[in-house]
């Protein structure tokens, strides 16, 4: 790992000054991501400046029909949380089901968030489940939020502050685990609202998305028979060592039915 | 640049002067050489470096020493009762062949005191999907699954 320079920030106020006034900084949350990056020496900035000392970015609160999540709160605390469980067992389940019990106790949901890897869960269940990403400067409806491989409309020297999410009437959260990571090969989300009904995928392409053919048809009639001979193209999807974007779209495919088959037993 | 870093390792107050890079493991390692926390495969998937941050299983590879400054750290060499009687996790590894060749069990024994912790009376199944962070290539986990069920049912017993 190169060398970098560690700060420890007090407030926002003082990580987003550090931010302005250092080369080439990082903030860093749990760092499950980024420490990896750096052992690996794929990226190497500057200064690394650490949230983890600010207490107001910590917790869970349901207001009203949203649940909100402060960017610094862990994996587990969302997994664990009889509140999240509560509003948005769907939730609590995506949590749970992150890389493994150690990485749960330091990795973040602004992490997470902030880094759209195409494979994490996280981005699935903000784009499913309609939430609005809060930031230091503004508020990002997920739908403008993940805006490609590794990248977001979060601007320079923007922290995510918290993540609320809307509850829906039911949601459900499925993937294919890659065996060793853990990570989502595919993940589906399928949250329903009334009569909206959203469908966002992680895994498949280059950052989390919607399928508005399968959200159309479920809208029409809520039923796995609804999106079982919808086909997802391949051509923007992701193909690796692990499958073929063919695979891939046929995951989305099986995933999103599965999904519903939950919702409705 | 150096930076000074205290904690609190196996209830002694430590510090010492690390790089910004230093890993928590390396700290714990070469700095404290307690050398019990093994580095298995440094990419946060094998383990072997579990320890303890404020009473939670974290992997120590996949930390900085500065983001551990002012914690409470619990190794596996702080486990066992001043008089050397074994931990109920410990023994428990004993009694049930939970280990081989032992490069993985002190991350193997920390992780069972964790999942002890949060998930009383965890069944066969849950104990499984609780080690996933966690490797082992002699046992075959059955001696591992074993331990940390009969362990977890004794620590709890001990609590009531």
């Amino acid at each position: 790992m190169h060398n970098f320079n560690y700060h420890h920030a007090a407030d926002i106020a003082d990580a987003a000054l550090k931010l302005k006034v250092t080369v080439e900084p990082k903030l860093l949350a749990g760092g499950m991501t980024l420490l990896p990056t750096l052992k690996n020496r794929l990226a190497q900035p500057s200064d690394l400046i650490d949230l983890a000392k600010i207490d107001g970015l910590k917790g869970i609160s349901v207001e009203g029909k949203e649940v909100v999540v402060k960017a610094m709160t862990t994996h587990a605390v969302v997994a664990a949380s009889t509140d999240v469980r509560k509003a948005i067992p769907a939730l609590a389940d995506l949590a749970d089901g992150i890389g493994d019990p150690a990485v749960r106790h330091r990795g973040t949901i602004g992490g997470s968030v902030a880094n759209s890897d195409p494979a994490a869960d996280y981005p699935a269940g903000v784009l499913g489940l309609d939430a609005v990403v809060e930031t230091n400067e503004r508020k990002i409806n997920a739908d403008d939020f993940f805006t490609g491989l590794f990248e977001t409309a979060l601007k320079p020297g923007e922290i995510i502050t918290a993540v609320r999410f809307k509850i829906p009437d039911r949601a459900h959260y499925m993937k294919f685990r890659h065996p060793a990571s853990g990570y989502a090969v595919v993940g589906v989300m399928v949250a329903q609202y009334g009569a909206k009904v959203r469908v966002a995928v992680t895994g498949a392409g280059p950052n989390a998305f919607r399928v508005r053919a399968m959200e159309d048809a479920l809208e029409k009639s809520f039923a796995p028979a609804s999106v079982a001979n919808i086909k997802i193209p391949a051509g923007d999807l992701l193909g690796d060592i692990h499958c073929s974007a063919e695979y891939r779209a046929h995951l989305v495919n099986v995933y999103a039915r599965r999904c519903v088959e939950a919702l409705v037993k | 640049m150096e930076y000074n870093v205290q904690m609190t390792v196996n209830g002694k107050a430590v510090s010492g002067k690390v790089e910004a890079r230093t890993l928590l493991v390396q700290f714990i390692r070469e700095h404290l050489r307690l050398t019990g926390t093994h580095v298995g495969c440094d990419t946060t998937q094998c383990g072997c470096c579990v320890i303890h941050v404020d009473g939670v299983a974290m992997k120590s590879c996949t930390m900085l020493a500065l983001q551990a400054d002012g914690k409470s750290i619990l190794t596996i060499e702080g486990l066992a009762a001043a008089d050397g009687a074994l931990h109920p996790m410990q023994q428990a590894f004993r009694d049930h062949h939970g280990l081989q060749c032992g490069f993985c069990t002190p991350g193997m024994v920390m992780m069972g005191v964790d999942i002890a912790r949060r998930l009383p009376g965890a069944d066969e199944k849950t104990v499984r999907h609780q080690l996933e962070g966690n490797i082992c290539r002699c046992t075959g986990y059955q001696g591992i699954v074993e331990a940390i069920m009969d362990a977890s049912a004794k620590m709890h017993a001990a609590k009531a």
